[in-house]
């Protein structure tokens, strides 16, 4: 009697997989010898086949939803990220309207006066905008509805808006200036016609809008 | 599928509540069949299941990624069906018999899955039979059989799931399987 007591436990402890090696052959003498517990490992065997056989529950239809409908409202923020990277293209066309709609062109107008982002040490002599040799612009510099000339050193990327880059006599191409005078360690971009300097706003704007969603 | 929830749950984490439908979607049937045997009602099994997942959303900032979790959530829906067996009146089970609905409803929700061939419907009676008989079964013996045998976590992970010690788990294991053997061993 004890001896079955001894290897119900055991038969257990196989079915949980944590039986040693003593153990299993110890349960596996006492099978050999002992048909009633042959037959209630047989048993335990079976319904555990049993349990596992019965059918898979399915949730009711609509169960997600209804748990999304419950959540707390989430961060407006976040939802209008997650909606500008979805659709970058929208967005730059929302964007557009909204310039459209705030009086884009009446800025445009407006805009035809010389801007410089960072005229500190720089020389301006009516529409023209000149980096003094000598002299290093530490970041990008922007110049808007100016020509400029560089004879010093820009450290970043330059961006022309409605003009061009000049050297002291003439105006020549972007290539043959850079050769020959002062140097643009970064990229240099004219940006001439309306559109692109719509173009260039929106890009900035949506850099802006993922840079703060980071 | 880990690797794809584990993702999942980085973005609900900082705030991207529609990437948690996509978790629902891929737990709700095993959350609601774990409510559904251990409340026996289709009505309460959905709405602690629903509960379940709307605490864990809530709570998701104090889930430990280095842990499963599948056995976090279990975690939480089991506490809940727990606590809701505990607030039953006791004429609970009374009303329910009485009425003849509660607690048997889901046999009937198998029953009428669509048409089934003839062949089936024997099967479909032991599958009845069997669940009754798992649906019988002391809570405590239930729950451990369930998460062992239909949801496949392993002695460890329900231990944690219901916070008790291994050694009580592998008891009631035994005593679960003891119980259901006697009801099956004819079938
Ligand atoms: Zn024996």
């Amino acid at each position: 009697m004890d001896c079955h007591k001894k290897a119900l436990e055991l038969m257990h402890k196989h079915l949980d997989g944590d039986i040693t090696r003593a153990e299993e052959h110890e349960l596996k003498v006492h099978l050999e010898e002992c048909l009633a517990c042959q037959k209630h490992l047989h048993e335990l065997k079976r319904t555990v086949t049993l349990i596992q056989s019965t059918e898979r529950i399915k949730a009711p239809e609509g169960f997600a939803s209804k748990v999304m409908d419950q959540l707390p409202i989430e961060k407006k923020r976040v939802r209008y990220l997650r909606w500008f990277k979805m659709h970058p293209v929208l967005t730059a066309a929302a964007i557009f309207f909204i310039f459209m709609l705030t009086g884009l062109f009446s800025v445009w107008e407006k805009d035809t006066q010389l801007m410089v982002s960072n005229p500190e040490n720089l020389i301006v002599k009516g529409d023209l905008v000149i980096v003094p040799e000598g002299v290093t612009v530490d970041g990008d510099l922007v110049v808007q509805n100016g020509n400029l000339r560089i004879d010093g050193t820009v450290d970043g990327n330059v961006t022309l808006i409605n003009g061009k880059l000049v050297d002291e006599t003439d105006v020549l191409d972007s290539d043959g200036l850079m050769a020959s005078v002062g140097a643009v360690n970064g990229e240099l971009k004219e940006v001439d016609a309306v559109f692109e300097w719509v173009w260039y706003h929106i890009q900035n704007l949506v850099k802006g809008v993922f840079a703060f969603g980071d | 599928m880990e690797l794809i929830i584990r993702e999942k749950i980085k973005q609900v984490k900082k705030g991207d509540q529609t990437a948690f439908e996509d978790v629902v979607m891929f737990y709700q049937d095993k959350i609601y069949q774990h409510c559904l045997r251990m409340l026996g009602n289709q009505h309460e099994a959905e709405d602690i299941a629903q509960e379940a997942f709307i605490r864990a959303y809530v709570n998701i900032h104090s889930y430990d990624e280095r842990r499963k979790f599948s056995t976090w959530l279990y975690r939480i829906a089991t506490n809940l069906t727990i606590d809701r067996l505990r607030k039953r009146k006791p004429d609970y089970y009374l009303d329910a018999e009485v009425k003849g609905t509660d607690g048997l409803d889901m046999y009937s929700q198998l029953a009428a899955d669509e048409k089934l061939p003839e062949d089936e419907l024997e099967g479909l009676e032991l599958q009845t039979y069997i669940q009754k008989q798992i649906a019988e079964l002391p809570s405590k013996y239930r729950s451990i059989i369930m998460l062992r045998y239909l949801e496949d976590f392993s002695l460890q992970e329900i231990s944690e799931i219901l916070d008790i010690p291994i050694g009580t788990v592998k008891t009631r294991i035994h005593r679960g399987r003891e119980a259901l053997r006697k009801k099956l061993r004819h079938v």
